[in-house]
């Protein structure tokens, strides 16, 4: 399938909406992208034909979940490279699974005085968890700087890791920046303190391949809500050395292997951290998403995004007071930018008044803002479908918004 | 009719000249620049109402029976409501701003102002203004 618009657009039904009497335009992708028509169906299927308990009884319908439930693991296994089906966990999203690694690692591995770093462009979700870790351990979180560009401040990572660094939290590519880290230099410099490395791929897996055998990292976190997938589904991929050590995150149903009031024993990996009736309808349409993305393909989606986004800098260059926040070399389709004269939230009001879907805020990244010494941004972060003449159009009532409050 | 009520009827009959969003965005730009700036003495972070995507602050005293509201913000479009709120509520007796419904906000097209999700802090700024209303008339009694 090759990236036309036409017929790309047409397999995204919300895309055909309008608000405030105009044809939606949706700039909000690194919030959440669209679904396609395969994804929509793969959930109506699901609940029409094979709705079931998995792993449990043994009739016919249970079966046919069990195993597009498993066939779904193994084909995510593909798609991020993992060594082993059981490496891969799912999980609510890319928080869930960043959770999960915070208490279980931490529980096992995190003594006092130990240090976890995460970076200072980090999303809350890949913050908080670890703040609450290093609490209940009488740990010690570190922060790695960024520069003015949106980048990490490598000379510095190198100061902050020692021995006692157990744990490094980065992400793999900015939210409210766009910066894509050097992850794999990243890890390759934590083990040579055998410190665990985590990622965060929220925002990396809808648009660059994930490699995490090449990558080398020790645990990867996405949602597959940001990848054209389902909301309230995710992955956490980790290696088998440390899942196999961790503890349970939370106990129920399918984590156990035997359960009597005296002593529980756990079930094996993968269901040791999928506790309970699993979302398995939602795991189905991320199957299907990442299928979705598979036959679009990698190459050609950097292709076009990037064509886009470099599209989106030149024209928004165009206006006048325009400060752009986060410049990185290596970045994918998000663009952040205010006008240093008009306050991020009069610009988000006019732009949803002209039918147009940006973010704008902190974005849940503060530290982000505060390093910026800036109330917030207005972001704009392309997805496959986006066009040119969106961007044009997005251009256009900047200038309205620049002639309402200039 | 109370003197919030009749407030309100003044705003909405003021709006209903404006038969496109746009015109009615610029006169909520044009308050905004108009209104009287917060003391800077009271542009602090107690008096700061926070709203993830813009600041409002808010200063509020009591005399002769009413309450003097001011406030700022950083985005002009919340400080145009702000003033609308402004309008209505200062000068009015404790019990009377108590009891607003403020429903004029959505008569005049603003309600998405006011939503949760805007998170603007003009929600949370007419809880404080009404917290202190309520305490000003705890004080009097
Ligand atoms: C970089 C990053 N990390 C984590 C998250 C949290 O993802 P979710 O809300 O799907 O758990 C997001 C989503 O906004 C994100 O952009």
């Amino acid at each position: 399938m090759a990236v036309t618009e036409d017929i790309l657009r047409k397999q995204f039904p919300i895309l055909g909406l309008t608000v405030n009497k105009r044809p939606l335009i949706y700039l909000d992708n690194a919030a959440t992208t669209h679904k396609p028509v395969a994804v929509i169906d793969r959930l109506r299927h699901y609940y029409e034909s094979e709705n079931s308990n998995i792993h449990r009884g043994a009739h016919h319908l249970s079966q046919l979940a069990t195993e597009a439930y498993e066939q779904a693991r193994e084909n995510i296994r593909k798609f991020i490279n993992a060594g082993h089906n059981h490496e891969v966990i799912f999980t609510r999203g890319t928080t869930e699974s960043i959770n999960l690694v915070a208490y279980s690692f931490s529980k096992k591995f995190l003594n006092p005085g130990d240090e976890i770093l995460i970076s200072e462009m980090e999303h809350h979700s890949n913050i908080v968890p670890w703040q609450i870790a290093c609490e209940n351990h009488r740990a010690n979180l570190k922060i790695i700087p960024i520069n003015d560009k949106g980048e990490l401040r490598m000379d510095q990572y190198r100061e902050l890791l020692s021995d006692k660094t157990k744990l490094v939290a980065v992400t793999h590519v900015s939210n409210s920046l766009g910066t894509i880290n050097p992850v794999k230099e990243i890890i390759r410099l934590a083990h040579q303190y055998n410190t665990a490395v985590l990622v965060d791929g929220a925002q990396a897996a809808p648009h660059i391949p994930i490699d995490v055998k090449a990558l080398d990292c020790d645990f990867y976190c996405f949602s597959g809500h940001k990848m054209y997938g389902p909301m309230g589904v995710g992955v956490l991929y980790g290696k088998e050395k440390w899942l196999e050590q961790m503890p349970p995150y939370q106990g129920g149903g399918e984590m156990i292997k035997e359960v009597s009031f005296k002593k529980t024993t756990f079930n094996e990996l993968p269901f040791k951290f999928e506790a309970g009736t699993p979302n398995v309808a939602d795991v189905l349409g991320m199957d299907k998403a990442i299928q979705f993305i598979l036959e679009v393909g990698h190459t050609d989606i950097a292709r076009y995004e990037n064509d886009l986004l470099k599209y989106a800098i030149d024209r928004l260059s165009e206006l006048e007071n325009i400060q752009f926040i986060g410049t990185a070399e290596q970045r994918t389709s998000v663009v952040s930018f205010l006008f240093t004269d008009i306050h991020p939230y009069d610009t988000g009001t006019i732009l949803d008044k002209l039918g147009i879907a940006v973010r704008t805020g902190h974005h849940c990244a503060q530290p982000v803002m505060e390093h910026f010494q800036i109330p917030g941004t207005v972001r704009v972060s392309f997805a496959l479908y986006n066009t040119k003449e969106e961007v044009d159009a997005l251009v256009n009532a900047l200038a309205k918004v620049r002639e309402m409050f200039g | 009719m109370s003197g919030i009520k009749e407030k309100e009827q003044e705003i909405i009959e003021e709006f209903e000249i404006f038969d496109d969003w746009m015109d009615k965005y610029n006169y909520i730009i044009e308050l905004g620049k108009s209104v009287p700036e917060i003391n800077p003495e009271y542009k602090k972070e107690k008096h700061i109402i926070r709203g993830c995507q813009a600041q409002v602050w808010l200063h509020a005293e009591y005399k002769d029976g009413k309450v003097i509201y001011t406030a700022d913000s950083d985005a002009l479009i919340t400080k145009g409501i702000i003033a609308l709120l402004i309008k209505v509520l200062s000068g009015q007796p404790p019990q009377e701003i108590i009891n607003a419904d403020m429903a004029f906000i959505d008569q005049i097209g603003l309600r998405e102002h006011l939503s949760q999700t805007r998170s603007n802090g003009l929600l949370n700024m007419i809880k404080q203004m009404k917290l202190y209303a309520l305490a000003f008339q705890k004080s009097k009694s």
